[in-house]
């Protein structure tokens, strides 16, 4: 009788769950699908070893949430929209991917979150620049986890003017997210009573940065800021370098600078410079604690988008736990309810717009007599707090916040 | 101060010095292309991974057995001959005498498959190299600065380059390169080993791009993929010039690196298109380019 009535009420809780959430995980397995640029311009950012910071998250969490086995499929996106978007397509039709982590050029993400939006799955954003992604781009499957162009902006070139670097020069790289990037900048250096006297938008990419370097150098403007990344960057800071620029009394700015840039670099052509970072692996002992780890799998510290992959995936495992669902409403639901307190972030928090926002650092790159060894290539100068570093609700243009 | 067009006369001349260098680089590496099909007819898209192999085998010596800049200008132009010369050797020496595309198509498969095993090694964010010792700083030209290093790169290209025009076109060396491969039975009936010449010519030819690998290392960012992102352009520069033109070649690499340079200054997004426009307007009036003889 007991074991009858047992019977009669959860049949009776699961009809009073149709049309919400399934509190179930659908095939008893959590299948996570990872989606970066493997093999091009942006690999060493996020690519396989971003795949390696998945693989530890999921090893770290046993292997399995709620006896279900959680699986990974990966592919290399050739920072093509299209790929992104077949590849993600596939994923959900024939291997029941339930989430797709890794995401890094922006195009490919609103290519790939769009296709999520549509068949209802998650994908948790760490590798992409652009702000639009939780602006005009917003969807309520996708969370943007590491930083964004406007968090960019207000880091490094806020902290340059007030510190009298009044002229600013801007080399933009030139497509979509160079021109985000240098609107960006001159809203703040202008809000801080900066001037921008002269910009060039150069092609995308450029292996040779003499001519406007030149260019930029006899406009005579205290700063020159970088609105490109990746190859772009270091090789317009080698030639600066090479130039004679900063010894010339020139500021550089590099507005999207990861760790793994500035070890291409090294200090020598490096030091100095200023960018704004999520995080560092040399932080405190948390960080340092799972970067060594990070370290002996991989044999590179990890960027802030490593450390972004493995975070997001913690925090949706122990979603997935707690709700014992892997339906994306669920799951982003209980994650927009529980602050984020790991080795990445302290009390991060995942806005409706899916914007995680959490403190950002200015860092400023060590010179070769600082430099203990070849990873140790920041000093954190400042803490940017959270509420400054995103976009306020109020400025945005998404459609799932309030009011819009 | 005087300008032309809104551009200080200064950096105009500061933009045309630069186009010079970049133009020596075009130049060398769209020789080495031009020996190749000039005097092989192979079209060999494997030129931009040889540049890259030189260069990364420039920073890699200095890694791992401490070789300095000098040892690898000489070291690396050859190790990256030898490895060509075995590509022809094993490979391409299978489909001679085929058509065109098979050698175009052989080569661009061995260049994705070096390039990719060498991003899986060293990933692409490119490796460090210091300048050499020597030629740290730079000199005030007045209208701009100069650093040492870019004026070695325009000397020393230009050396090289005419060597090679000089050694092909002057030389009994050069002259039996051309008969062989003009009538390459009745080279052989003179006792010349022409199996040999071809593959010493592949090995040098590669070599040029592999030396250009070198003079790039310390200035541009080195990396699996910097070889692809040029090759495209060099390919225009050796079209423009006249497929197979040694002189063509050399002299047109240098025009297209100052019209770059022009273009960078007065209309920077156009700069990456405006050779292949040169191309387009070229291929128009002279269809075998402007140092090409008639077909």
């Amino acid at each position: 009788m007991t074991m009858m009535k047992k019977l009669l009420t959860s049949a009776v809780a699961s009809a009073l769950m149709v049309g919400g959430a399934q509190a179930e995980i659908t095939d008893n397995t959590v299948k996570i699908g990872y989606l970066a640029d493997m093999s091009g311009t942006y690999r060493d950012l996020a690519g396989p070893n971003g795949l390696k910071a998945l693989e530890m998250a999921i090893a770290d969490f046993g292997g399995k949430v709620k006896g279900a086995k959680i699986e990974v499929v990966s592919a290399d996106d050739r920072n093509s929209p299209d790929v992104a978007s077949s590849t993600v397509r596939r994923w959900l039709e024939n291997d029941k991917v339930d989430m797709v982590s890794g995401l890094v050029a922006s195009s490919v993400t609103i290519a790939a979150t769009k296709i999520l939006e549509e068949n209802d799955k998650l994908g948790l954003v760490s590798g992409s620049a652009a702000s639009s992604i939780t602006n005009e781009h917003c969807t309520p499957n996708h969370i943007h986890y590491v930083y964004d162009t406007y968090a960019l902006s207000i880091g490094t070139p806020t902290a340059i003017v007030q510190e009298g670097g009044k002229s600013w020069y801007i080399l933009t790289a030139d497509y979509a997210f160079g021109h985000a990037m240098e609107a960006d900048v001159t809203r703040v250096v202008e809000a801080n009573g900066g001037e921008i006297v002269g910009s060039i938008r150069h092609p995308f990419p450029t292996p040779d940065f003499s001519s406007f370097i030149l260019q930029a150098q006899a406009s005579g403007a205290d700063v020159i800021a970088l609105a490109n990344a990746g190859a772009d960057t270091t090789n317009a800071i080698t030639t600066a370098s090479e130039f004679g620029v900063t010894q010339a009394g020139q500021t550089i700015a590099g507005l999207v600078v990861f760790l793994s840039d500035v070890h291409a670099l090294g200090t020598q052509a490096a030091q100095g410079l200023q960018l704004t970072t999520g995080w560092y692996w040399d932080m405190n002992d948390e960080t340092r604690e799972w970067s060594d780890r990070f370290l002996k799998e991989t044999g590179a510290r990890p960027t802030m988008v490593h450390a972004g992959i493995y975070s997001s995936a913690m925090q949706y495992f122990k979603a997935v736990e707690a709700t014992n669902s892997d339906d994306a409403q669920t799951v982003r639901k209980y994650m927009m309810e529980n602050p984020i307190n790991d080795m990445f972030a302290k009390n991060g928090r995942i806005r409706e717009d899916g914007r995680m926002v959490h403190d950002m650092y200015l860092a400023q790159v060590k010179t070769p007599e600082e430099s203990k060894d070849e990873w140790d290539l920041y000093k954190i100068v400042r803490t940017i707090p959270a509420d400054e570093a995103f976009r306020p609700l109020s400025e945005s243009k998404c459609k799932l916040v309030a009011g819009k | 101060m005087s300008m032309i067009l809104g551009v200080p006369v200064a950096v105009l001349s500061g933009q045309l010095l630069i186009g010079i260098i970049n133009g020596a680089f075009y130049a060398l590496l769209s020789l080495g292309l031009a020996v190749i099909f000039g005097l092989l007819k192979i079209i060999n898209f494997a030129h931009g991974a040889m540049y890259m192999l030189g260069a990364m085998a420039t920073v890699i010596m200095f890694d791992m057995l401490g070789l300095n800049y000098w040892v690898a200008l000489f070291v690396a132009p050859v190790l990256v001959g030898v490895f060509g010369m075995l590509i022809e050797y094993f490979l391409l020496r299978r489909i001679s005498g085929q058509d065109h595309i098979y050698s175009l198509l052989l080569t661009f498969g061995a260049a994705l498959m070096i390039q990719g095993v060498l991003t899986n090694i060293y990933g692409v964010s490119g490796l460090r190299y210091a300048m050499p010792d020597a030629f740290k700083g730079g000199m005030n030209l007045g209208f701009m600065f100069l650093p040492y290093y870019r004026a070695w790169v325009i000397a020393i290209a230009l050396v090289v380059c005419f060597g090679t025009w000089f050694m092909i076109e002057k030389t009994k060396l050069g002259a039996y390169l051309r008969a062989g491969t003009e009538d390459a039975q009745l080279m052989q009936g003179f006792g010349i080993n022409v199996p040999l010449l071809v593959s010493l010519t592949y090995g040098f030819g590669v070599m040029l791009a592999a030396f250009a690998g070198v003079l790039a290392a310390p200035i541009y960012s080195v990396t699996p993929v910097m070889g692809s992102h040029i090759l495209i352009v060099v390919f225009a520069v050796v079209v423009i010039g006249g497929m197979g033109s040694i002189a063509g070649a050399i002299v047109t690499g240098i025009l297209m690196g100052i019209i770059e340079g022009l273009t960078k200054t007065f209309y920077p997004p156009a700069s990456s298109a405006v050779i292949f426009l040169v191309m387009v307007v070229v291929l128009m009036f002279r269809p075998t380019g402007l140092f090409g003889k008639e077909a």
